[in-house]
């Protein structure tokens, strides 16, 4: 049984050194600088998790390979701790404890979703340890005055509100009075889709436009047709539809079912649903946010523009045919970590926090600043129109590839 | 709500639309909840993995589709498969609870239940996944063409009659039809006549998954599934039966296409997100009036 036991841990030793050696390098001259993160292998973030843990791993890569961290002459190869939260905000914020406790991590990545960040947040706050977030969006994470969290996305409440000034310019352009263009609105009763809501409602008010419907959409939605029935009585001039992929593929659906002829549409999780390869043609037009997208003319000093990290990504890790915009703003938490150390020109946490604070820095996913609640002020939430059957972008105007279609083509 | 209300005053012909979609999906309904009187009926065991069943059934036809193979074929690979699984279930778990007292029977299908969704979530992912029937839209030529019926929803129902009718001339006039009846009527008895209980109820309980997964099947095709979107088709499956009682097959359908009916008006009128909640309001009702039904019986007998 010892025999047994000894082998079995220099086996699951040896496993593990092998998971490790991928990105492991010699350190010679370099010593080790470890970030920890807890985030989601296992459980209902399982899928974007692991995007979001290729691209911190990538950044880690890249960022060795061109010479590692230098801090006050000094030079650091970054490694990352990773634990698995099984997607729950209760273990997250446990794991945390285990890392800074345990484990004396004192530099942190952020879990996948809103609310695991929402159970890290208070953790990194008590112990006043930085951590650089880069996927949970809720508005709620950056009004609460964290003083160590610090995000490189766009916050939920910009994820459609450009819609309802792009209507509105619509409409004027047409003649119409924005007082005149309805709104039909259905939203998941999540942080996320409330946020998204809490936006677009901003808008509207400052825009004038009117709302016909306000409907919620439930947290196992799979029918919405009650909904796109009234719809189709209303006949709104802008429909909003946010529920996270579920949502994206049932209002896609059902959208085509019910013959739905709205001339703007706009979802979100559009790539994440898949609705394209799902549903063709029918879902030409719509409109879907997203932070980041590779054919956006971005660039910066450690991966290029954002096409070449497109290309690195795929040639790094199989499987991928797209780049998840996860996996891309993970990468962009990683540099800001590398160039606040450097700034800093210290491993003091109150240091580093001060040259996180200060960070304003351009990136393959945008430029990056942080406004003193945390949040990135510096980078737009980016509206792509699906169009034959492709992403492209058309707002805002200083990044568009192509014209917006309106009305939306219905076959 | 009066907003809604007040819709569907002005134009009646969204009131048609609802009750096409709700009947279309209701009968869906009525598979997975035949397949629960049954088993429920048959050897009392209340299956609480009644809709992880329907998902299991939906990931075939998914599945199927990412090779290339239309969801339809599903259909018939579903109904193997799953009566196989049952089968499995049945011997492995399901024997060794249906003797003892409702909790342990409810506490293993609610078990049963949990490791069907994680293993699920484990071999597919999380993500929201459908079937794609690529089916055209026709729209119904009066209303100002306002109405339109999905072809697949169309189908799904016609298919639905189909597996139903075969299910009931299957009871009827088969063998094992009669027997699983007479097991029904009274266990002792049956096994006394020379019946293979154990074998009715492992029929019985693969009859089920099988009729669960050809609901399933169709789901996939019409609404969207995912690992743990099972407890909201085995809540509507307990409605159902609780409404309409075991062995009945007309109740049990006009039960099913009730519910969806109103679950469609439902959510239409108080909003989708009470839509669900309507499912369980019913179930509420049901009860209630059961009660009130069994008052009323008790009073009688005194």
């Amino acid at each position: 049984m010892r025999h047994f036991t000894r082998w079995s841990l220099a086996a699951t030793a040896a496993v593990a050194m092998m998971g490790t050696s991928q990105f492991a390098y010699a350190a010679s001259d370099c010593k080790e600088l470890i970030l920890g993160s807890a985030i989601s292998f296992t459980g209902k973030y399982s899928t974007n998790g692991i995007h979001a843990k290729n691209g911190y791993d990538l950044a880690v890569k890249k960022v060795n390979e061109t010479g590692g961290v230098k801090i006050g002459g000094n030079c650091y190869k970054l490694s990352i701790k990773y634990y698995d939260d099984e997607s729950t905000p209760a273990r997250t914020a446990q794991l945390l404890e285990r890392l800074i406790k345990q484990d004396g991590v004192k530099y942190f990545l952020g879990p996948y979703s809103s609310a695991t960040t929402k159970a890290a947040a208070p953790v990194v706050e008590k112990y006043k340890i930085p951590m650089v977030e880069a996927e949970g969006a809720s508005r709620s994470l950056f009004n609460k005055g964290y003083r160590y969290l610090f995000a490189v996305l766009s916050t939920s409440e910009q994820y459609l509100a450009s819609t309802i000034a792009l209507a509105a310019e619509i409409a004027k352009k047409n003649g119409k009075k924005p007082g005149d263009v309805k709104v039909a609105m259905a939203f998941e009763q999540d942080p996320f889709s409330l946020d998204v809501r809490a936006g677009v409602i901003d808008d509207i008010k400052k825009f004038g436009l009117k709302i016909v419907i306000d409907d919620k959409l439930p947290r196992d939605l799979s029918d919405m047709s009650a909904t796109l029935t009234k719809v189709k009585a209303l006949k709104p001039d802008l429909l909003l539809i946010s529920g996270h992929s579920k949502g994206a593929v049932t209002a896609a659906r059902q959208i085509k079912e019910l013959n739905i002829n709205t001339p703007m549409i706009a979802i979100t999780h559009c790539e994440a649903g898949k609705i394209i390869s799902k549903f063709g043609a029918s879902t030409n037009g719509f409109l879907c946010p997203t932070q980041w997208a590779e054919t956006l003319s971005y660039k910066g000093k450690a991966f290029g523009s954002a096409a070449d990290y497109d290309k690195l990504f795929k040639a790094t890790f199989d499987g991928y045919t797209t780049v998840p915009y996860q996996s891309a703003q993970a990468s962009a938490a990683v540099l800001v970590w590398k160039d606040a150390f450097e700034r800093a020109g210290s491993l003091d946490t109150e240091k580093v926090r001060d040259a996180i604070a200060a960070t304003d820095m351009k990136t393959f996913y945008g430029s990056i600043k942080f406004a003193p609640e945390g949040n990135n002020i510096a980078k737009p939430m980016v509206l792509r129109q699906i169009q034959n059957g492709k992403y492209n972008v058309v707002a805002p105007l200083e990044w568009a590839s192509s014209k917006i279609e309106y009305p939306r083509m219905v076959k | 709500m009066l907003d809604n209300l007040n819709l569907l005053v002005i134009a009646p012909y969204l009131g048609v639309q609802l009750l096409l979609d709700g009947i279309f999906i209701g009968a869906i309904f009525a598979l997975a909840a035949y397949g629960l009187a049954l088993v429920w009926g048959v050897m009392n065991v209340k299956n609480l993995s009644q809709g992880e069943f329907v998902i299991m059934g939906g990931y075939f036809a998914w599945y199927m589709s990412t090779y290339g193979i239309h969801p339809m074929y599903a259909l018939p690979v579903a109904v193997i498969g799953m009566f196989g699984f049952g089968w499995v279930v049945y011997k492995t778990i399901i024997s060794r609870v249906v003797e003892k007292d409702m909790f342990t029977s409810l506490l293993a299908t609610f078990g049963l239940a949990i490791v069907i969704q994680q293993g699920l979530n484990l071999a597919f992912g999380p993500e929201v996944q459908v079937a794609e029937s690529g089916f055209p839209t026709h729209t119904i030529p009066i209303w100002g063409g306002e109405i339109t019926v999905a072809a697949i929803r169309f189908y799904s129902f016609l298919i639905c009659c189909v597996l139903a009718g075969g299910v009931v001339a299957f009871m009827k006039k088969s063998r094992m039809g009669q027997a699983i009846r007479a097991t029904s009527q009274d266990v002792r008895a049956a096994k006394v006549m020379g019946i293979d209980t154990e074998k009715v109820f492992a029929f019985t309980y693969a009859l089920n998954a099988a009729i669960c997964g050809a609901a399933g099947v169709l789901i996939s095709m019409i609404w969207v599934i995912q690992p743990f979107y099972g407890i909201t088709h085995s809540i509507r499956s307990f409605v159902i039966v609780t409404a309409a009682g075991f062995g009945n097959l007309a109740g049990v359908l006009m039960a099913s296409l009730g519910l969806g009916v109103v679950e469609q008006y439902g959510g239409f009128i108080l909003g989708a997100e009470l839509q669900q909640a309507t499912v369980v309001g019913m179930l509420l009702l049901v009860l209630i009036w059961r009660q009130v039904q069994m008052n009323r019986v008790r009073q009688a007998v005194q």
